[in-house]
């Protein structure tokens, strides 16, 4: 009981081989759109690369990039045979690969599937990554003056102005940290001397963002400095202000960013897995029907092309039983007295010694 | 007879195939130009609230219909192409030929025309930069009148992409009250003392707006009291160079936009160039397929030139 079996004449079998060389080659397309995906994603991941932290998540686009190139290895090589699979002469030279082909690509597959679910299962790395690497940013952005961190500053700026967004949740993460080096602080001044002492750490806390947090739309000049003091502004109210400053934080800002592009990258993939999974579905029916007709011997009649010659189950089983007897290759067959060529009935005849009788029964009976 | 060449049928054949695909380049190449021009009219429009005038519109609209009439001019060609082996369909290209040689010198002086007019209008640009900064700076603060509440947004978004402050330099912001009177405490004495001090009655500052501030600056940006030493710790107003931007916005935009059309100059050549090509092919073919016709189908044909050849495109 074969699964899906479908009559193929010559020219439909003719048709179907052309038909899989051309899909073959859109496939090669498509492998090449996965890997420049998978390129993009890295470039766009690595441009932000300083204000991430902790988790590595490159194995996505690492994971594009392989299956792109493997998908465009794949592709070529199944229409190379589609190509060749219209001359049943030529189809000879690869009958013995397409099963494997088939199998290794079948398999393949499952890679491009688990490539798309990684698109959509990253966000939640990436957003403590974010925070991570954000938190740290904030921390240094005063340090300008130590290698290796002085474009931190730069870096925050940018990325305020560009996202439109302040601090990591929200514009109050700048009234945590000290933002303002020692180096551009009077410390003979009593205000900064009481602000040091006022915390445990000594640090110089103040109500105040940076410029890069101001908003663009806002109708008044910027608001920089002592935000939460309503008297320090003239008609100035700080509860109800919304338009002074960025009111998203830039984790959420750049969580947006990215999952709007690992969504459009996710969606392609699917697609391009469905294609895969078609062209696939259509080179195992070429193959069946080809086998079927060399089976017959005419190369001009019709035959069947199936999925599965038996049944699932039945499938399932006789491989698991070759799966379990592969390993029992270099053991003796004892069935036979270990002779695999004689074919004796196991029920055999009792050995009485050299002249074959049996023993005479005793009458005695004591 | 002006640039005499011998064609046998042969020839002929091979001149009208290549002329053909030569043609269908020549139209994309208009595409090309086409593009250049919408591409350079929407950057020419973004910044539109600070630009006085509309002249320097002239580049991008003169690109754009030579783009087109060059499409459709290159698009005849290539139809005389494939009818000029065919002796019952070329007669009635004849007339329109010459028209179209007159056209196709007509799109080679413009486009040359468009080169020289994009150095020629610089000055009008800048002038026309000078006086929309001018009024943009001066209605920064008007965010509450309709026809310039976009001005304040306008400014920081041109000051921050571009990297620059005020018209020649951020000293233009200290001659102009972008504080509106509605965020002034007039009860506070040194809002009065300041609104005393000039003729005009303006709030005057030596401060900046945020968006002139430099983020690859190393100290946290200083807005306000510029002139002031005092005023910050550690700062020295002569020689900071790295706390705002300190280039002019009028400068800053006059570079790019030239950046842009000095930058477009070599592909406008080389579709000169290009057109000048098919025109001089066109000729040759429909020469030498005249001439093919009149000798009444012999082997070989002698091209005939009008008297002008030479000097048509001027």
């Amino acid at each position: 009981m074969a699964v899906l079996r479908v009559k193929f004449t010559k020219t439909r079998r003719d048709k179907l081989a052309q038909v899989l060389w051309i899909l073959n080659w859109i496939s090669v397309a498509t492998g090449a759109i996965l890997f420049s995906l998978g390129l993009f994603l890295k470039v766009e991941l690595n441009k932000r690369g300083e204000l991430m932290a902790g988790k590595d998540i490159q194995y996505v686009p690492n994971m594009l990039i392989a299956v792109g190139l493997i998908a465009c290895a794949i592709n070529f090589l199944g229409g190379k045979i589609c190509y060749d699979c219209v001359d049943t002469t030529k189809f000879l030279r690869w009958k013995l690969i397409m099963l494997p082909y088939i199998i290794c690509t079948f398999f393949f597959t499952f890679c491009v599937l688990v490539g798309a679910l990684m698109c959509y299962s990253m966000r939640g790395e990436l957003e403590e990554s974010l925070n991570l690497g954000l938190t740290e940013a904030m921390r240094f952005y005063k340090d300008t003056d130590t290698p290796g961190r002085c474009f931190l500053k730069r870096t925050v700026d940018v990325l305020q102005i560009e996202f439109q967004c302040c601090g990591n949740n929200g514009y109050k993460d700048w009234f945590q940290i000290q933002w303002i080096s020692n180096r551009y602080l009077d410390m003979s001044q009593k205000e900064v001397v009481d602000r040091l002492r006022s915390n445990v750490e000594g640090k110089y806390l103040i109500d105040g963002v940076p410029f890069s947090c101001c908003n663009i739309n806002s109708p008044r000049p910027c608001i920089q400095q002592q935000i939460t003091n309503n008297s320090a502004h003239f008609n100035y109210e700080h509860q109800t202000e919304e338009l002074n400053l960025w009111m998203k934080g830039c984790r959420q800002a750049l969580l947006e960013h990215y999952n709007y592009i690992m969504q459009s990258i996710g969606l392609a993939v699917l697609i391009t897995w469905l294609f895969e999974l078609s062209v696939l579905t259509g080179v195992r029916y070429l193959q069946t029907s080809l086998e079927n007709v060399l089976r017959q011997g005419d190369p001009n009649s019709e035959s069947d092309g199936w999925l599965l010659e038996n049944s699932f189950m039945e499938t399932a089983r006789t491989n698991l039983h070759i799966i379990k007897t592969l390993g029992k290759n270099n053991q003796i067959d004892t069935s036979n007295n270990g002779d695999p060529n004689i074919n004796i009935p196991s029920t055999s005849k009792a050995h009485y010694g050299p002249d074959n009788m049996p023993p005479k029964k005793t009458s005695e009976a004591s | 007879m002006l640039l005499k060449i011998n064609f046998t049928q042969q020839r002929r054949v091979r001149l009208a195939q290549g002329l053909w695909l030569m043609s269908w380049l020549a139209v994309m190449c208009g595409a090309f130009i086409f593009c250049l021009g919408v591409y350079l009219k929407t950057e020419l429009l973004r910044r539109n609230e600070v630009m006085e005038n509309t002249e320097i519109h002239m580049v991008p609209n003169i690109l754009m219909m030579v783009g087109l009439a060059s499409i459709g001019t290159n698009w005849v060609a290539s139809r005389v192409c494939q009818d000029s082996l065919d002796a019952t369909r070329f007669p009635r290209w004849k007339v329109l030929l010459l028209a179209w040689f007159a056209l196709a010198a007509l799109l080679c002086c413009l486009l040359i025309a468009v080169v020289v007019l994009s150095y020629a209008l610089q000055g009008r640009l800048e002038e026309s930069l000078k006086v929309g900064l001018r009024n943009g700076i001066r209605f920064y603060k008007d965010t509450d009148v309709p026809g310039r509440c976009f001005q304040k947004e306008t400014i920081d978004r041109l000051q921050m992409e571009f990297r620059c402050c005020g018209n020649s330099n951020f000293r233009d912001w200290f001659e102009v009250q972008w504080v509106s009177n509605r965020y002034l405490d007039f009860t506070s004495k040194d809002v009065k003392d300041r609104i005393r001090s000039n003729v005009d009655g303006r709030y005057l500052l030596d401060g900046v707006p945020f968006s002139c501030c430099n983020p690859a600056s190393p100290r946290p940006c200083l807005q306000y009291h510029l002139t002031d030493n005092s005023a910050h710790y550690n700062y020295d107003f002569q020689s900071e160079e790295l706390n705002l931007h300190s280039r002019g916005c009028r400068q800053a935009l006059i570079d790019y936009y030239m950046g842009l059309m000095n930058s477009t100059g070599p592909g406008v050549l080389s579709v000169i160039l290009r057109q000048m090509t098919v025109a001089a092919s066109l000729r040759y073919l429909q020469a030498a397929v005249e001439g093919a016709m009149a000798l009444g189908g012999t082997q070989r044909a002698r091209r005939e030139t009008s008297p002008g050849e030479g000097s048509r495109n001027h």
